[in-house]
């Protein structure tokens, strides 16, 4: 036993002492969800819009102010044809135009319907579904104010992504992934490379010719990524509750069992990589490409799994990130208990299992 | 093939080892090399870069399976019995394997625990060569001169009481003035009962030795005392300098009965045909206009047998 | 040996922070000369070949090579100069041809050039057959070898070996002397350093530094005289050991 605190001690000195990893190590998390959280947002504020009306009617201008009133749009033009939207469009003047058709008041009032035509410039696609969604929303409202049934045709379909996010806050989706994202760099790579590291500069070969148990080797490297993890972890929702609105619904002890979980899911997956290479660049090489990235684009993060091609939706089942980023979110953003998410939890665990085993098993106590 | 028996007498016996690497293992790094060491022997692996050396240490420290052949070390087989070799023998590899951000102090203390043991336990064992390093026990291993980090490396190799310690290559980019203390604190290890097996492509370090395996691309060349070795060397050798060494060196190749020359820093050594005529090598000598010229019968030394063991 | 100075250095010097690696050394070397450059393990050699390559701008002090100044003109000193160490070797996933093709493209050689010097190359080491193979299947020995006659392709004015014989079978180790010689023999200046005392014979005059300064140059029969010592070794020896004292605290 004291032989293994021997080792934890000696992985603890390597990491503090390594002044610029520490850093990255400690800082990165907290940087990476100020950004997301501020900077980072798909809100679109302010954009310009130019509204064709051909009713010109009470309606339709009561719908006009309440569009500029938003912080979403701003009323930069009134144009009188069709062709100004172009000339609008090409020199940026407006990213979207509202159209109004004749008689809309009183189409309202008399048939219960009239169309509305939004025209985005979708040149950047992204910001024109947003725009289109932010008006539609807009309209919605607007409509369900008026107490006559009316139905207004939707012009575009809303964006999926936008019905995660209700009240459109860009932060809530990135919480759960900025944790996601900040456990599998600190864990996985850094626990490969640090095993690698023991290889590359040769005193892997020394302590395999001595009484260590390869296990001890193994678990004494996990054991400080895991608190630094705790760490990490902690710091993330301390910033995400108090600088970013972002409040946590469900149970703290809950949310921080199924992360600490999820930690050593990547601290397991970090020794599967460390025991395939012996060169910490093909460590840090693996973990980013095979590891990281497809976690990125596959756990439903970045984009939703729902819009993927069937064959990728299968795929993104491997990536322990994928169920942990769904617990994190009903958990966090919606508040469920623990009977909603005992199958992800299971499947964590199961993974965790398969490859703490793989490691072991894999662990060369030969140099080749 | 050598009887258990022997074995057992021996603390380390290898018997036609071989080594390969490669998909195809066409790289034939070990060839059958055999050889034993006595308990409380210095014995040196001395050749070049590709001998095999490396190779041979690491099957001995159980860290590679032999491809053919088999060894013991201590009376333990390496490959049935590795964890028992594991636990008794004192290994530096050839980079300087300690801890480069973890203090003289910390690396020591680490090692000491790894083995069960504290510095305390086997502090005589160590005590000579710690000395000479505890001024800067507090110092990062990483910032330490290539001399006390070697001494630091053998250090925490020793710090369990081994009963026999592998080197390989510990004084290769040291300067002359470590290695030189090197060899002494190596002298006095043994006097306290440590097998002591250590490689090295210098070729003067074979006489510091008890002795030697001369080794070259996987082969052994020749095994014994560095004096039986020696003993071997069939031809007389005659040692040769004057004021121009390039063309002198030409001259003695052109000259019949001259078997081989090579330079020997100071000195070229030719090493003579049988029966050859010292005075006519002089006379034709001067001849060719080479001044302060000195001719003189040597002893061979142990390079001058490698280079005629590896030309056959 | 002509008496043309192909390095001059005068009080040249360089520091990192604190401490002082290099500490006015002046020297120079000639024309065709051998010149070797011994000295302990952190004595400040590897700084003082770094500045005189043209890595290294130094912190004070003059020096020029091959008649290019060591602050202003280190490109031009970089093309006028060879370079091979133990470390730095030839592409071993490269044919023999190849890396010969590519140093000497480097250089700035014509293809013309190219074409003929390493016929000619090929037939001196004997490796006509070998020309088309990977450098990483010859013998640890040619490669070293191969490497000193591709430092030398280009035909700088000097060459610089950074322990070349390092882990090298003896024979070879003598084979590669003589081509130290022959190039030397042909104008080029060798400067080399080593840690195998018996070479540092080999040498027409040697520098040893201990503790980053100058502490012996001369040829080797006078500094044995000087020291009353046998060989080289023993001269070493009684340098070095002084240092060996100081070194450590300086770091």
């Amino acid at each position: 036993m004291k032989q293994f605190f021997s080792f934890v001690k000696k992985e603890f000195l390597h990491i503090l002492r390594d002044r610029q990893t520490l850093l990255i190590l400690l800082g990165m998390p907290i940087a990476l969800i100020m950004i997301f959280g501020f900077a980072l947002t798909t809100e679109v504020k302010n954009a310009k819009f130019a509204v064709l009306d051909f009713s010109k009617d009470v309606a339709t201008k009561e719908l006009t102010s309440e569009l500029d009133a938003s912080r979403y749009f701003d009323l930069v033009a009134e144009i009188h044809d069709y062709k100004e939207i172009e000339t609008l469009f090409h020199q940026g003047k407006a990213s979207i135009v509202i159209v109004f058709p004749p008689s809309f008041y009183s189409d309202l009032q008399h048939l219960n319907t009239a169309p509305i035509q939004i025209i985005a410039d979708a040149s950047d696609p992204n910001v024109a579904t947003t725009l289109t969604a932010y008006a539609t929303t807009i309209i919605m409202d607007y409509q369900k104010r008026l107490t006559l049934n009316r139905k207004l045709p939707y012009a575009i379909q809303t964006e999926v992504r936008m019905l995660y996010n209700p009240q459109l806050k860009g932060s809530f989706s990135f919480v759960p992934g900025v944790i996601s994202m900040i456990l599998m760099l600190v864990c996985t790579m850094m626990t490969a490379i640090t095993i690698v590291r023991e290889k590359e500069i040769g005193t892997m070969e020394v302590l395999l010719v001595s009484p260590v148990q390869p296990i001890k080797i193994i678990l004494a490297k996990a054991v400080p990524y895991l608190l630094i993890s705790i760490v990490n972890i902690i710091s993330i929702l301390i910033i995400s509750v108090f600088v970013l609105d972002v409040p946590i619904k469900g149970s703290l002890v809950l949310l921080l069992s199924e992360s600490i979980l999820f930690t050593i899911t990547c601290l397991s997956f970090g020794l599967l990589i460390s025991t395939a290479t012996n060169s910490q660049q093909m460590a840090m090489f693996i973990s980013l490409t095979g590891m990281f990235l497809p976690t990125v684009m596959l756990s439903g993060f970045m984009f939703p799994i729902e819009n993927m091609p069937w064959i990728l939706q299968v795929i993104s089942n491997i990536f322990p990130a994928r169920w942990f980023y769904q617990i994190v979110r009903a958990v966090m953003i919606k508040g469920l208990p623990l009977s909603s998410v005992w199958k992800e939890t299971l499947i964590l665990c199961g993974m965790t299992v398969l490859l703490l085993i793989a490691s072991l098993k894999n662990f060369k106590i030969r140099l080749a | 093939m050598e009887s258990r028996q022997f074995k057992l007498n021996k603390m380390v016996a290898a018997t036609e080892l071989i080594k390969t690497y490669g998909k195809k293992n066409e790289i034939l790094a070990v060839d059958k090399v055999s050889f034993s060491v006595d308990k409380g022997e210095i014995f040196g692996l001395i050749g070049p870069d590709g001998a095999g050396k490396t190779s041979i240490f690491r099957m001995l420290t159980t860290l590679l399976l032999p491809d053919g052949g088999n060894a013991t070390v201590n009376g333990f087989d390496v490959v049935k019995d590795y964890k028992q070799i594991r636990n008794a023998v004192g290994y530096m590899p050839g980079k300087f394997s300690l801890y480069q951000d973890m203090s003289v102090e910390e690396n020591l203390n680490f090692f000491a625990t790894i083995f069960h043991t504290t510095i305390k336990e086997n502090y005589d064992l160590i005590k000579d060569i710690y000395v000479q390093i505890e001024p800067f026990k507090e110092r990062r291993a990483g910032k330490l001169s290539g001399g006390m980090k070697q001494k630091l490396a053998l250090c925490c190799a020793l710090i369990h009481r081994p009963v026999v310690l592998f080197l390989d290559e510990p004084t290769t980019g040291v300067d002359a003035v470590s290695r030189k203390e090197f060899w002494e604190i190596l002298q006095r290890l043994k006097h306290q009962g440590i097998t002591i097996l250590v490689s090295t492509p210098y070729m003067d370090e074979a006489a510091l030795c008890d002795r030697v395996a001369l080794m070259q691309e996987g082969r052994l060349l020749s095994v014994g005392t560095p004096g039986s070795i020696i003993n071997t060397f069939q031809h007389k050798v005659l040692a040769v300098k004057a004021a121009r060494m390039f063309p002198l060196l030409h001259d003695l190749l052109d000259w019949n009965e001259v078997e081989v020359a090579y330079s020997f820093g100071e000195y070229h050594h030719a090493v003579m045909k049988d029966g050859y005529n010292e005075d006519a090598l002089r006379l034709y000598l001067l001849q060719k206009d080479h001044q302060q010229l000195q001719l003189k019968s040597t002893e061979p030394n142990i390079e001058d047998c490698f280079m005629q063991l590896m030309q056959n | 040996m002509t008496q043309e100075k192909i390095i001059t250095a005068d009080k040249l010097t360089k520091r990192f922070g604190n401490f002082t690696a290099v500490d006015a050394i002046s020297f120079d070397v000639y024309k065709g000369e051998i010149f070797g450059f011994l000295g302990a393990n952190g004595a400040g050699k590897t700084t003082a070949m770094r500045m005189l390559c043209g890595l290294s701008i130094p912190t004070s002090g003059k020096a020029q090579v091959a008649g290019f100044d060591v602050y202003k003109q280190t490109e031009k000193i970089k093309r006028n100069i060879g370079y091979m160490s133990q470390k730095f070797s030839l592409y071993e996933d490269l044919t023999i041809k190849e890396n010969i093709r590519f140093y000497a493209g480097v250089y700035g050689k014509s293809d013309v050039f190219i074409k003929e010097k390493t016929e000619y190359l090929l037939k001196q080491l004997h490796l006509e057959n070998e020309a088309n193979k990977l450098v990483g299947s010859l013998p640890l020995g040619w490669k070293q070898k191969l490497a000193f006659s591709v430092a030398i392709f280009h035909e700088p004015r000097i060459v610089f070996l950074d322990e070349p014989t390092g882990g090298v079978d003896p024979v070879t180790r003598r084979e590669f002397w003589n081509m130290i010689y022959a190039a030397a023999e042909s104008g080029i200046t060798v400067f080399v350093t080593t840690h195998y005392m018996d070479e540092a014979e080999y040498c027409n005059r040697v520098t040893i530094m201990v503790d980053g300064r100058i502490e012996a140059l001369d040829t080797p029969s006078n500094l044995k005289q000087t020291y009353n010592a046998a060989t080289m070794n023993e001269v070493f020896l009684q340098l070095a050991r002084k240092a060996n004292r100081t070194a450590d605290q300086l770091e």
